[in-house]
């Protein structure tokens, strides 16, 4: 199956849209613009009707894969069922056909909605204050850190080190560098936590802040969690919350309550808005109220019922985007978490543990599962005895794609080789889970008997594998009629 | 059993080494090539660049890897292998002969003792194995 | 509960399988000490009647562009957004699908996303593009990191004629990195380009120039490109895509980066965001742009495919070498850019352009023949421009309210020196009888 470009499509003269009717007197546009301001060479738009538009993209959308189409377990992307309701919050004009300088007075609905949220993300954080400004869970990581940077700057101290574990999230490292600290990596133990001699070794009066998801992305809890806070702590560092992982903890402990200091969450992950192939995500950040005067500016305030932004914050570290949020996405947000309530969360992260739980338990006899604990809302699992047999990870991903599942992330993290992370979501019946579990023992049964079938996977989707090499090494990055 | 020729000097870094009186070539061998896989660019410095023995030289890239290339040796850039540009799989097929990278002009040509011979060398890999 | 499926009866089954008691033993690695001791306050559960009833009293608390007649621009506009645009990104195999990291099964979004990239290079006149950035504002900050890491140069120039909000955004990263940001005056509506001269020299990464600027006035370009390139630095650019369908291409001047924001090629305006930030840049460069980028290759069938390509510069495999942290991007935004600019064509995007531009001369003329407004400088400008206004304009403004019209923007909270000036958009939304309205509005003939 093979969709042509839209621009291969495309016939001179034909338009999709009629724009409408220009109702001031005609001019010419070169009374209006110095002729050397006038675009000369046309820009090469392809000239298609609606309904080519039309075909085009939904024939392309039937070659994408969403949690809509089937079961999706990438781990530490929680991707969950995104309820439908959410989108036609998101859509009411009243949201959608607002301009960010309207006058306040204008807006209430809107800066309440943010409002409202701001609190709520708090509460389930155990943070004081959220900004919902930066506009990826990577954004939320930078403000984060670049509010650490303000904080100590403002307090006199000279910090220069941020340390994160070696099973972190690339962004953790490299939103590090690019807020100007220097970034030290500590190890993992036996039992997948971090290494706690190794950890008091790395910290000392130059540490800034540890970075750690928790769970962590071998979907382990740090049992040692009070331990970590505290060796950071009494040196005078801090302790940052990568929130990607939320989805286990809602309702049972909060960052807030394990000690740390600052948090960026994924609503896209956690609170259900849809990924969008790619994008935008939305990535709020919570502080505790030492820190508060950082955020980036401006935030909802609430006086005597009223609403307005609050942009006096002369600590503040300034804007990291434009305007004030992904507002669209946060309307999403807020419509899950009202549909939720406070015990609904609580129900969703118990689900979402028991899931994972119930299919390593399905798994264990069949692929490895390199550390052997209570895993929390995702865990990490390795195939054994195929390498003899050139069967790699990678393949086994490839050939789910033939039983009509995503498959889990592969390759990360990057402790575990050949590792496979799993988080099946609590949206996910136990029959899904069963069915999934019973596939993949099918193909790991497919791997030992007839590795062929698996090396030339997937069969059955509209390409085959994609030569990644050529891809690099000679990059067609557009198209050229 | 990766291929290590016994005329040239090698680092822990998995960069091999030719000197020739005052100069060096340098590029990765058969090893590093291997673990990288498809090698699909390469970053060269420019020539007149100068290094201290440890810098980072340049980077080497797969689809799904990246890895820095570290000089050995002190020096000055005095020529690049441009043919890497367009063609990087050449370090793939050729490591040790067309897949040079660097060639340096020494500014301390006695850091060529620190430098690992064949044997110490496939003892290395064998120890990091 | 709701989105959760399982009945009593299966998690009973779960429970058993698991050989335990209850969920409450799952979670027995988290210390005692560090557990919440009482419910989350948070208001439901509530039925899906409830939560869009509750929603929509909300919603309904806002006052929208179709019940007020708008002449806001300032970054953000009113374009028409046709009907496809919304059905298409609401087609759920889009919208709910992860980043493409199976390409088998993600050929619609990277394919689209090709699309996209094409489509941005002809409009800005460069060799590449990437698959989007968050907004305008974060897309110019992370150029002028871009700029700096490739010239290995530390100082950026910034024109006061970019959006202030997207020079606040620069700062905030600038501070990160530790680069020295410079902000260069203007004069007549546009950049005083007979001091950047001065200012140039072999310390400087990149000039950064909007276009049209922040006053809706045009830059030029190509003088500016020449002198930027006598030091060798870099030209960023940032543009409007909208114009660019009329006005000389950034490329075509000589911008080394161009990036901007596309939320007028089809997204809503939605209170600020999500929108959707762009990125472009010359064939030497593209080693260095940030953000995802989609290639076209064959598959293992022989037949065209495409993938995410040139990883390696990125945070997953580089980690702290990275040349950006941005993982998540903006793609369904994209994907709606790329369906309005189908739909558009060639001659669509160019016909909205003139209109933009006739319709905001039109108004213009007959504003600046009012008595106390007055023209804030001659300067050729696309579809906003600047007004001195006889009363502040926040007064005007109210007044413009009281009669179901949203005003233009006072220019006064950005620019002390332009206190009694104001910033008005007309897109081709505006009818010629609301622009007669505005100006008898603003002439005080009506109430």
């Amino acid at each position: 199956m093979n969709e042509r470009l839209i621009f291969e499509l495309s016939r001179p003269g034909r338009q999709g849209v009629m724009p409408p009717k220009n109702d001031v007197p005609k001019k010419d546009v070169r009374s209006l613009l110095p002729s050397d301001m006038l675009r000369e060479d046309e820009p090469q738009l392809p000239e298609v009707s609606e309904l080519d538009t039309v075909r085009h993209y939904t024939r392309l959308s039937r070659m994408n894969y969403g949690v809509d189409v089937g079961f999706y377990p990438l781990g530490s992307c929680t991707m969950k069922y995104n309820p439908k309701v959410c989108e036609d919050a998101a859509n009411l004009p009243g949201f959608t056909r607002i301009h960010p300088y309207q006058p306040e007075e204008t807006v209430q609905g809107a800066l309440e909605l943010m409002y409202d949220t701001q609190q709520y993300l708090a509460e389930i954080t155990g943070m004081d204050a959220v900004s919902l400004q930066p506009a990826a869970g990577a954004h939320g990581e930078l403000t984060g850190l670049l509010i650490i940077k303000a904080y100590l700057k403002h307090k006199g101290e000279k910090r220069t080190k941020v340390i994160v574990p070696d099973s972190a999230h690339g962004t953790n490292p490299a939103t590090a560098a690019l807020t100007g600290f220097k970034v030290v990596e500590v190890k993992s133990d036996q039992r997948g936590n971090v290494d706690i001699e190794a950890l008091k070794e790395a910290v000392d009066e130059e540490t800034a802040a540890l970075m750690l998801t928790n769970p962590n992305t071998l979907g382990l809890f740090e049992e040692n969690i009070v331990q970590i806070a505290e060796i950071v702590h009494n040196a005078g560092g801090l302790l940052y919350y990568d929130g990607a992982n939320m989805n286990a903890i809602m309702g049972i402990t909060s960052p807030g309550n394990m000690g740390f200091d600052v948090v960026h969450l994924n609503l896209h992950k956690t609170f259900s808005t849809p990924h969008g192939g790619g994008g935008p995500g939305s990535g709020p950040v919570g502080v505790k109220a030492e820190l508060e005067p950082f955020l980036p500016s401006p935030v909802v305030v609430k006086e005597n019922d009223v609403y307005r932004l609050d942009y006096h914050r002369p600590l503040s570290i300034g804007k990291v985007r434009s305007f004030y949020a992904s507002f669209g996405v946060i309307v999403k947000a807020y419509t899950y978490l009202i549909s939720q309530g406070g015990c609904g969360l609580k129900s969703v992260s118990e689900h979402a543990v028991l899931n994972a739980n119930y299919l390593m338990h399905r798994l264990a006899g069949h692929l490895n599962i390199p550390y052997d604990r209570r895993c929390m809302h995702e865990f990490v699992c390795n195939p054994r005895g195929l390498k003899e047999k050139g069967v790699r990870t990678l393949d086994l991903a490839k050939r789910m794609l033939d039983y009509g599942y995503h498959p889990p992330t592969v390759y990360f993290p990057l402790i575990v080789e050949e590792v496979m992370m799993v988080e099946p979501t609590e949206t996910e019946s136990k029959e899904t889970l069963d069915k999934f579990a019973d596939s993949v023992i099918e193909i790991l049964k497919e791997a030992a008997e007839d590795p062929e079938k698996i090396l030339t996977a997937p069969h059955d989707t509209p390409v085959g594998r994609l030569d990644e090499v050529n891809a690099a090494r000679k990059p067609v990055l557009r198209y050229i009629k | 059993m990766a291929n290590i020729p016994g005329e040239l000097k090698y680092s822990k870094e998995h960069e091999w080494v030719k000197v020739d009186g005052g100069r060096a070539v340098i590029g990765i061998t058969d090893y590093a090539q291997d673990s990288l896989g498809d090698i699909v660019f390469v970053e060269l410095p420019n020539v007149g660049d100068t290094f201290e023995a440890g810098d980072t030289l340049g980077v080497v890239e797969s689809v799904k890897a990246a890895s820095d290339i570290y000089t050995p040796l002190s020096g000055k850039v005095v020529e690049i292998n441009r043919e890497l540009e367009d063609s990087p799989e050449v370090i793939n097929e050729d490591p040790y002969e067309k897949g040079w990278m660097v060639v340096l002009e020494l500014s301390d040509p006695s850091q060529v003792e620190n430098l690992l011979s064949k044997e110490e060398y496939e003892q290395f890999l064998e120890e990091n194995a | 509960m709701r989105f959760i499926p399982h009945t009593d009866e299966e998690r009973k089954e779960m429970i058993a399988e698991l050989g335990i008691k209850g969920i409450d033993e799952l979670f027995q690695d988290i210390p005692e000490e560090v557990r919440l001791k009482k419910d989350l306050n948070i208001p439901g559960p509530f039925s899906e009647l409830e939560v869009l009833r509750k929603i929509k009293s909300m919603a309904a608390k806002n006052k929208t562009v179709d019940q007020l007649v708008s002449f806001l621009g300032a970054g953000v506009y009113d374009h028409y957004i046709p009907s496809a645009v919304h059905h298409i990104i609401s087609r759920s195999e889009f919208y709910t699908a992860y980043t493409p990291y199976q390409p088998e099964i993600s050929q619609g979004v990277l394919q689209s996303i090709f699309e996209f990239q094409t489509m941005i290079c002809e409009l800005t006149g460069m060799d590449v593009a990437n698959a989007s950035m968050y907004d305008g504002a974060s897309a110019a900050a992370e150029a002028a990191l871009m700029a700096c890491a490739a010239t290995r140069r530390n100082k950026v120039l910034v024109s006061k004629t970019v959006h202030p909000e997207y020079r606040q955004v620069l700062n905030t990263y600038a501070t990160a990195r530790e680069i020295e940001i410079k902000e260069l005056d203007y004069n007549g509506g546009v950049t005083d380009l007979s001091k950047l001269e001065n200012l140039l020299n072999e310390e400087v990464a990149a000039v950064i120039l909007q276009q049209p600027n922040f006053f809706g006035s045009l830059e030029d370009l190509r003088a500016a490109a020449d002198a930027v390139h006598q030091v060798k630095a870099l030209l960023v650019t940032c543009a409007d895509p909208v114009a660019l369908g009329l006005i000389t291409s950034p490329g075509a001047c000589g911008a080394d980066i161009v990036v901007g924001d596309g939320q007028g090629l089809g997204i809503h305006m939605s209170y600020g965001g999500p929108h959707l930030g762009y990125m472009a840049c010359t064939q030497k460069l593209m080693r260095r742009m940030p953000g995802r980028i989609v290639g076209e290759t064959k598959d293992s069938r022989g037949n065209r495919g495409f993938v995410l390509t040139l990883q390696a510069r990125e945070q997953h495999i580089r980690r702290e070498k990275a040349t950006s942290n941005i993982c998540s991007n903006q793609a369904l935004c994209a994907l709606a850019a790329t369906v309005y600019l189908s739909l558009m064509g060639r001659r669509g995007l160019r016909e909205v352009a003139e209109q933009c531009l006739t319709k905001a001369h039109y108004a213009y003329e007959q504003i600046i023949n009012l008595l106390g407004y007055q023209p804030a400088w001659s300067a050729p400008f696309f579809k906003e421009f600047v007004i001195k206004t006889p009363q502040p304009p926040q007064e005007i403004n109210q007044r413009l309210l009281e009669s179901g019209i949203i005003g233009g923007l006072d220019l006064g909270r950005f620019y002390p020196e332009l206190k009694n000036c104001m910033l008005l958009c007309v897109t081709e939304t505006r009818t010629r009888e609301e622009i007669d309205r505005l100006v008898a509005l603003l002439g005080g003939d009506i109430k």
